[in-house]
């Protein structure tokens, strides 16, 4: 690793993430060895204060949504780090850092109730068949928090904070009684219920209408601000995270290329991918003629890809140097503004 | 077929659409009329459930069985096709007016080598006589969308979501029609896949003089590749105008919310609007104004009576109180609001 990641350690931080890969292997057959390996995630370092969101961007295949899944420990880093800095009132929490590999068995228990995911589809991301209250409880009857009495109040009072109010009328609906909107409100209650301090959202907004969208947008935004959460927004929409996220990282081919404060990225991109995605975005005013992308060819699964910059096929600015070099370092090309390019 | 320049290609006059289900019926599509002159396109806008893919339907005839089609008319080229037969709507469907379904995924038989589903679609509609000719049109198609004709005797898995896009578009104009109807064409692809489909569809739109009417939920998409736009909710089409005057300055309080909703990446960064409430049930749709329960503007007139049309041009809305006070069907005391 030439460097270490998105500057010095924050005193603050909630999450750090060091070096982080994933890679799958892409099987031809179940008795032969792997054909490759995906790179899906590449050394991928940032940190996460409290309280703090961070927007992940990229296209489909880029290695965001994996990123978030290592985060909530649904799959185990290939190499790389994660530790996790939990409020020292987090309960059994042992104050000082914790590294996300030890977590095992009854760690996880109490790993789960700091970490939290809220899926795309509201749809399937639910059981049909039990109750709005059901769903809800869940976490806290798996924490083993509260009696039933208990669960209800503070179901009830949950409800209400998304938004599902009167919440009585919600607790025993089912999910097919509800909207696009109103289940994202439940799956979002879920996650809080038990009070995480660290929320990996996987477009939680991609499925819904716009007047659905922008509710459930500053119905996260209020909580994050009330409630102290931290979260990665997971999102292809970099509209959206402008408006949900303090900082903007943009992945390219399981790479970070460029990462800094939301409006210094979106009015300053250095990376010529981040140039070419936000130019790529339309525009909602018919006067205004957009440019097409500075960009060339399609995305590529990166199988074991050249150890030279991922960006390098596409790339309109591609020299030599950039050819005959490993992958560039991540560096500070302004204060809180890392970008990954030679050329920059 | 003769040529009269100022007949619309597509005139949709008081299309009204109801589903039989078991809970009632639902009145998904209530007159609806628009009209497309040669060469324009048009984007229908509005939340899921407001009827825009109900109107495609309609248009192309593929209507499911609980469908009832209350009244209204479908001209193409002069003709109704409503009252068609379904044999007589096969002269019509993909070789007059044809669609790029939302899910190219499943456009495409995953069995068959994409340029012979092409070939096919050429053959079965006759516009073609022969084999080899219609591989040279299919040929020519492929380069038109942007795809390799190499890439014909590939098969679906082997396509990217972007290539699979082009090549259901390529389909639908494989029998020169004089519609396209794109339901969410570019939905399921990332902005810079959408960016190049967008600008090719619109090239070809031009050079053939087509009209396409563009289905989203999109309305940045929208403001980019349609001369005219209009906007739906609950089963009504409540603006309709050239789309730059839409976006500049709409008529309609629910254009004006859905607009300022939508986050944009440029400019000042401005608080979004939230439309509280959620869209009315269609079996039982509120008496006057079916936006009423979520506008702010919202007198007792508009729960009473349905919203009369107001219109600056060939721009109109149907409101009681639109957001240009001079138009007011309320008159001066609406004006000095």
């Amino acid at each position: 690793m030439e460097n270490s990641g998105q500057g010095p350690a924050r005193r603050d931080y909630l999450v750090a993430v060091e070096g982080l890969t994933k890679h799958f292997p892409v099987t031809r057959s179940l008795f032969r060895k792997p054909a490759g390996f995906v790179h899906a995630v590449d050394d991928v370092s940032f940190q996460l204060e409290r309280g703090e969101s961070l927007g992940l961007v990229g296209e489909s295949g880029c290695g965001k949504t994996t990123v978030g899944k290592l985060l909530v420990k649904l799959l185990e880093p290939t190499a790389g780090g994660i530790s996790f800095h939990f409020p020292d009132s987090a309960a059994g929490g042992a104050a000082g850092p914790v590294d996300a590999a030890a977590i095992k068995g009854r760690q996880m228990r109490a790993f789960r109730r700091q970490v939290q995911m809220i899926f795309q589809d509201p749809y399937e991301s639910m059981t049909p068949r039990r109750t709005i209250y059901d769903t809800i409880a869940e976490p806290l009857a798996v924490q083993g928090i509260g009696d039933v009495l208990d669960r209800v109040g503070r179901v009830t009072d949950i409800l209400t904070l998304v938004g599902l109010t009167p919440a009585a009328t919600f607790l025993f609906r089912h999910p097919h009684e509800l909207s696009g909107g109103q289940r994202q409100r439940v799956a979002i209650a879920r996650a809080l219920v038990i009070g995480p301090s660290f929320v990996v959202a996987d477009e939680p907004t991609s499925m819904l209408d716009v007047s659905s969208r922008t509710g459930i947008m500053s119905l996260m935004q209020e909580l994050a601000g009330n409630l102290g959460i931290a979260y990665l927004y997971v999102t292809h929409d970099l509209a959206v995270a402008r408006y949900m996220c303090h900082r903007i990282a943009v992945m390219y081919l399981g790479k970070i290329v460029e990462l800094a404060e939301t409006e210094e990225l979106l009015g300053n991109p250095l990376h010529p991918y981040t140039r070419a995605l936000l130019s790529a975005v339309p525009v909602a005013d018919p006067d205004y003629r957009r440019e097409p992308p500075d960009i060339r060819g399609d995305v590529t699964a990166p199988v074991d890809p050249p150890p030279r910059c991922r960006f390098y096929d596409r790339c309109p600015r591609a020299t030599t140097f950039c050819r005959d070099n490993p992958h560039p370092p991540t560096e500070e090309k302004a204060p809180g503004h890392w970008v990954a390019c030679y050329e920059v | 077929m003769a040529v009269v320049t100022n007949e619309p290609v597509l005139k949709v006059a008081g299309l009204t659409l109801h589903y039989l289900t078991r809970q009632g019926e639902v009145k998904a599509v209530r007159e609806v009329s628009f009209e497309l002159a040669r060469g324009q396109s048009l984007g229908l806008v509005g939340e899921s459930g407001c009827g825009k893919t109900s109107i495609a339907n309609c248009l192309m005839r593929l209507l499911p069985d609980n469908a009832r089609l209350v009244a209204g008319q479908v001209f193409l080229d002069g003709q109704d096709l409503l009252p068609l037969s379904e044999e007589e709507i096969r002269r019509f469907r993909w070789r007059r007016i044809a669609m790029v379904f939302q899910a190219a995924m499943n456009s495409l038989d995953p069995v068959y080598k994409v340029g012979q589903q092409v070939v096919e679609a050429i053959e079965t509609h006759g516009v073609e006589t022969t084999v080899a000719a219609a591989r040279e049109r299919v040929a020519r198609l492929f380069r038109l969308v942007g795809l390799a004709p190499q890439l014909m005797e590939r098969y679906p898995h082997e396509f990217s979501g972007g290539m699979r896009q082009r090549a259901v578009i390529a389909m639908a104009l494989s029998c020169d029609p004089a519609v396209i109807i794109a339901d969410e064409p570019t939905t399921a692809l990332d902005v810079i896949v959408q960016d190049r489909i967008l600008r090719e569809l619109k090239t070809i739109q031009q050079e053939l003089q087509m009209c396409i009417i563009y289905i989203s939920h999109d309305i940045a998409v929208v403001a980019e590749v349609t001369d005219r736009v209009g906007v739906m909710y609950a089963g009504n089409l409540v603006e309709l105008g050239d789309t730059a005057e839409v976006f500049r300055a709409p008529l309609h309080p629910y254009t004006a919310a859905l607009l300022s909703s939508f986050p944009r990446i440029s400019g000042e960064k401005r608080p979004l609007a939230t439309l509280s409430g959620e869209p009315p049930n269609l079996i039982d749709p509120p008496p006057g104004c079916p936006f009423h329960p979520r506008c702010p503007h919202a007198t007792a007139v508009c729960r009473e009576e349905p919203p009369p049309l107001v219109s600056r041009g060939s721009h109109w809305a149907a409101c009681w109180h639109p957001l240009d006070a001079t138009l007011s069907p309320m008159g001066q005391a609406d004006a000095s609001r």
